[in-house]
């Protein structure tokens, strides 16, 4: 078997009246990557609250409360692999704190998959899901206009629902958008095309996960590595070794290029690229790789090597849109920590611009920020941090936020 | 332009080898947990492939049951050895002539009370942090856990009170006598391992691949004849090709027939196998729908 595969990774989002436990059952089970031992103890656990059929949804409830009470309460990851990709699921619950939970598992996603009901079409959450997909800048959007088997799988409403949501994914400036029409239920057009939608031209779900091009996911123009990690071994033919670790997270660098440390902006020349497997003459995002410098220039962990024709902005203020995470509310008063690649400095909010209402994109004038509260914010940090446009460079522009006295995590930002 | 050949075990070698240099970076007094499992042979090839031609800045640590099997062991102090790596190793026989572990038998499965050295450990040497090597893939459980994970004081678990786990901006921080746990390959699923254990060459206890086993048929599965478990009236002891899919306690470790004999052929069963992992292997799990969930509310990995 090959190995030759890349990764994929994505999310749902729908509730579970729109099939979205079902489409997920059905991605495993038709990729075979349901086993017997778990499809026996979920058919227990179906029989035992007295269901007709095996509830795939079942699958995906990790934790005893949640099966206890028959919600799901947190992000779950799900695999599964086909010859050509490995995939992976960030699976997120449909109720009220959906947009934390969604925002969690859309950080990392190439793609989103959002389900609509082909009888009910584009409704408000449709639009507060596609809205969320924009702002964490998920690259690629799948609209899975599901149960088409309920409206006779008329072509004229698949075209219909279609029409609403690219236009309504316009005014978000979104143009990566791909409509499939599908039965989750019944199987058609998820990894096998079925006998019902003989218009269609296009592929399945399954095929357009399988070939949708993830190669320019992220930057890959903008060379950025922020220090990880400064190795110094001081030993034997190691002596003079020093090795700056850190993981590409835009662009590419080779050996000989000249870069920028920043926020010093002092400049050296690669002298090498070091791997445990070897030496390399060029590095890409997102390999995790060792520099060495031609000069010996004093750097430390959350510096960031860059090159002269594609310079970040170094700044200690800077605005963002801000998911606010925590139970208890933002307070503007209080001084935060943000953890932006590798630095991590003092924060504080010197304004709360608006908050955006995620079921009618109205914005709002309104000091406080709640959990699953978006929110435009100005900042000022206490060291200059090294950052992008968020929608640029999405390593470069995000960070979270950190609450000091309970060290929770209570808000992820993207800078615009 | 875009990486040419940059397959899913690189991104997921890319993405382990960056949360370990973020332990390294941000956490005080960090530890890897080693068994010699083949897992944590994987985590402990990422280290290398992490810091070289730095030695590893945390000590291997493992919290051995004195149920183990030999193989296992035997491969543990080889390849810590071999490495140049400082290896600690804490005992359940220690806490038990301590009285903080109780055992009800000599036979009784020592896995639940791993948990009482291991957090005893952590106190002992002050670790802030300890990288482990398991799966999201392996337990449901652990399917919604987050690669650093927080524990509390008494190393508690609390699923229902996770920090947010965003891009990969890692939260590492913990308040005195707090710990965190740290899954570097969260994402890594048991087909990625073998394929990764083909690719590096790594060496493995043998015990993974094919061989003859004196086994009892016990409870839907074959359990291994050893001093600790032996034939009960009525049951007979037979000679299987057999090899084990997972490795923990000697008590509670099932082997699957098999006559896969290395890597590549285990890649080729893994493949076509409709029985998971722990499923298959481990009588540990099997007690409750959530046996893992209580355990690592207790302090488990």
């Amino acid at each position: 078997m090959s190995t030759a595969t890349q990764l994929l990774r994505f999310i749902t989002a729908g509730s579970v009246d729109d099939g979205k436990s079902t489409l997920i059952g059905r991605l495993l089970h038709d990729s075979k990557s349901i086993f017997e031992d778990q499809l026996s103890a979920i058919s227990r656990t179906s029989e035992k609250r007295g269901m007709a059929a095996v509830d795939l949804s079942l699958l995906t409830d990790g934790l005893q409360a949640e099966r206890e009470q028959g919600i799901t309460i947190d992000v779950a990851y799900r695999y599964f692999a086909t010859p050509k990709r490995k995939f992976i699921i960030g699976d997120t619950p449909g109720h009220e704190q959906y947009t934390r939970n969604m925002v969690t598992a859309a950080s990392t996603a190439n793609l989103v998959v959002i389900l609509v009901d082909a009888r009910k079409g584009v409704l408000v959450q449709t639009r507060r899901h596609t809205y969320l997909a924009s702002l964490v800048g998920i690259p690629h959007i799948v609209l899975a206009v599901n149960k088409m088997d309920m409206v006779d799988y008329a072509e004229a409403r698949f075209n219909e629902i279609c029409t609403e949501y690219l236009a309504f994914a316009a005014q978000l400036g979104l143009h990566n958008v791909t409509c499939v029409p599908l039965s989750a239920l019944v199987g058609d057009m998820l990894v096998e095309r079925g006998d019902n939608l003989n218009w269609y031209q296009g592929t399945t779900l399954m095929d357009l996960l399988e070939s949708i091009e993830i190669d320019h996911d992220v930057n890959t123009t903008d060379f950025r590595y922020p220090v990880q990690w400064v190795c110094r071994p001081q030993t034997g033919e190691y002596h003079d070794f020093r090795g700056f670790m850190g993981r590409i997270e835009a662009g590419e660098v080779s050996v000989g290029d000249e870069i920028t440390v920043l926020p010093s902006g002092r400049t050296s020349r690669v002298k090498g690229i070091v791997t445990y497997d070897g030496k390399l003459q060029t590095a890409y995002a997102p390999q995790s790789i060792t520099i060495t410098l031609t000069d010996e220039i004093d750097i430390s962990r959350g510096d960031m090597f860059v090159k002269a024709d594609c310079l970040p902005t170094v700044a200690k203020e800077f605005e963002a849109m801000l998911c606010w995470l925590s139970e208890t509310p933002l307070d503007k008063n209080r001084k935060y920590l943000v953890k932006h690649t590798t630095r991590t400095a003092k924060c504080l909010f010197s304004s709360i611009d608006y908050r955006v209402d995620v079921n009618t994109l109205e914005q709002h004038a309104n000091p406080t920020v709640n959990m699953n509260d978006i929110a435009h914010v100005a900042m000022k940090v206490q060291q200059p941090l090294v950052f992008d446009h968020y929608q640029r460079n999405r390593a470069g522009g995000s960070f979270v936020v950190i609450d000091e006295a309970t060290n929770n995590t209570v808000a992820a930002g993207m800078i615009v | 332009m875009s990486n040419p050949g940059f397959t899913h075990l690189d991104a997921l070698e890319s993405e382990s080898i960056h949360i370990m240099r973020e332990v390294a970076a941000e956490c005080k007094n960090p530890a890897l947990l080693f068994s010699g499992g083949k897992d944590s042979i994987v985590m402990l090839r990422l280290a290398e492939k992490a810091f070289r031609p730095c030695r590893f800045p945390f000590p291997l640590v493992h919290i051995d049951t004195g149920h183990n099997f030999p193989e296992v062991i035997a491969t543990r102090d080889r390849l810590a050895a071999g490495l140049g790596e400082r290896l600690i190793v804490r005992t359940l026989e220690d806490s038990i002539k301590k009285g903080t572990i109780v055992l009800k038998s000599e036979t009784q499965s020592r896995n639940v009370f791993q948990s009482v050295t291991l957090l005893e450990t952590i106190a002992e040497f002050g670790f802030d942090a300890c990288m482990g090597g398991a799966r999201r893939d392996e337990e449901k459980a652990r399917a919604k856990e987050r690669i650093f994970s927080f524990r509390d004081e008494f190393g508690q678990w609390d699923p229902k009170n996770q920090r947010p786990e965003l891009w990969d901006l890692y939260n590492t921080r913990v308040h005195p006598g707090e710990n965190i746990r740290v899954f570097p390959i969260s994402n890594w699923t048991e087909m990625d391992i073998w394929q990764y254990i083909e690719r590096e060459k790594l060496v493995i206890p043998s015990i993974y691949y094919a061989h003859e086993r004196e086994v009892i048929q016990r409870a839907g599965g074959l359990m291994p004849v050893s001093k600790l478990v032996q034939p009960l009236p009525g049951e007979t002891v037979i000679k299987k090709t057999v090899r084990f899919r997972t490795v923990g306690d000697i008590t509670c470790t099932c082997p699957v027939q098999s006559h896969a004999r290395n890597a590549q052929e285990i890649i080729e069963e893994t493949a076509v196998t409709r029985i998971t992992e722990r499923g298959a292997t481990r009588m540990d799990d099997q007690t409750s729908e959530a046996s893992m969930e209580l355990r690592k509310k207790e302090g488990y990995f």
